[in-house]
């Protein structure tokens, strides 16, 4: 089944609380060669059929203005994954 | 038994004056918590408190709306996120835009407030809070704008003290936002003392343009009683700071002086 994936971060000028704190406990497993963590989100848009145009399109609008807020968040990538 | 009674102790209602014909309605959405706080905080200042339902777009013919806190759809997606697609809330958005004299009065609590900046109702939005935890306690604010439906009766920089708790509490705005709301004077509540939750400029409660939408985290509806409030000079429990909020209201409402 077709899948559209969209993934969200939170902008790089907002500061990420929760990825502050993932990569202030990364050392505590030893993991000590990354500088710093960003969380973000990743959407799984389930289609029964084909992905048209239009229904990417009517992704990329969900994502824009339902799925982030743009005042804290980018729409970083909307794309089509034929088998997840 | 009416739906504001507290959950414990004297559930009897104060002897008052007679209700003003001031109609004010609660929200509650699935996951709402403080919508009858809020109902028995407007009752104390004097209004008559109409319950409104998410998946009712009638607003009943009230006279301004509160959305209180909680969790609404459990805070999926981002806090206040789904909230702002319920049906009440486009009649809410429809009446706070209005073009009017006097459009809608909108307060919004914590939750209420998230939904705000959700549906574009006020600027900026939360993020959780700096140092990532729950927080829990008293806290005092500055009413720097006195010039809204809901905090005429304040004084201007009068100090207040209200209870807040809240997870995702840090307002972030962009720089040009906040000169503007800087310079416009729209910060209506500012934390005073240590900062609570890393929000820009210590701001915790915003209003639009026409000073008929406001927001803030922290919550006057859990001030308003003396028994259940902040400790106060008075005595443990005894802050009902919060109550102006809706005293202002429904002054604002009744013609009452400002």
């Amino acid at each position: 089944m077709p899948t559209i994936l969209v993934e969200v971060m939170p902008k790089p000028e907002i500061l990420d609380p929760q990825g502050k704190a993932i990569a202030n406990a990364l050392p505590h497993r030893g993991f000590t060669g990354f500088s710093g963590v960003r969380q973000g989100k990743r959407f799984e848009l389930s289609v029964d059929g084909e992905v048209t145009e239009e229904l990417l399109e009517s992704a990329r609008t969900a994502a824009a203005e339902m799925l982030s807020n743009p005042v804290i968040e980018d729409v970083v990538s909307v794309t089509v994954a034929e088998d997840l | 038994m009416s739906a504001d009674t507290p959950l414990i102790g004297d559930h009897t209602m104060p002897e008052t004056a007679p209700l003003t014909d001031a109609r004010i309605g609660v929200v509650t959405f699935p996951g709402t918590l403080d919508d009858r706080d809020a109902a028995r905080a407007v009752r104390l200042g004097g209004g008559t408190p109409v319950s409104l339902w998410h998946a009712d777009d009638s607003l009943h013919e009230v006279d301004a709306v509160i959305l209180p806190g909680g969790f609404s759809y459990g805070d999926y997606l981002r806090a206040g996120a789904i909230a702002r697609f319920a049906p009440v809330m486009n009649t809410i958005i429809v009446e706070a835009e209005a073009t009017t004299a006097s459009p809608l009065p909108v307060l919004g609590i914590c939750n209420g407030f998230q939904i705000l900046t959700e549906a574009h109702l006020l600027p900026g939005s939360m993020i959780k809070n700096d140092h990532l935890k729950f927080i829990c306690r008293d806290q005092v604010l500055r009413v720097e704008n006195t010039g809204t439906a809901w905090t005429s009766q304040f004084t201007q920089d009068e100090l207040i003290t209200v209870p807040m708790k809240n997870q995702d509490g840090q307002y972030v705005v962009d720089d040009a936002t906040l000169s503007t709301l800087e310079d416009q004077g729209r910060v209506v509540f500012r934390y005073v003392g240590e900062s609570p939750n890393g929000s820009r400029n210590d701001i915790a409660g915003v209003t639009n343009e026409r000073g008929n939408v406001v927001g803030l985290m922290p919550h006057p509806e859990h001030a308003v009683e003396a028994g259940y409030g902040p400790n106060d000079a008075t005595g443990l429990r005894e802050g009902t700071d919060g109550l102006t909020i809706f005293t202002s209201v429904v002054s604002s409402l009744t013609g009452g002086n400002a």
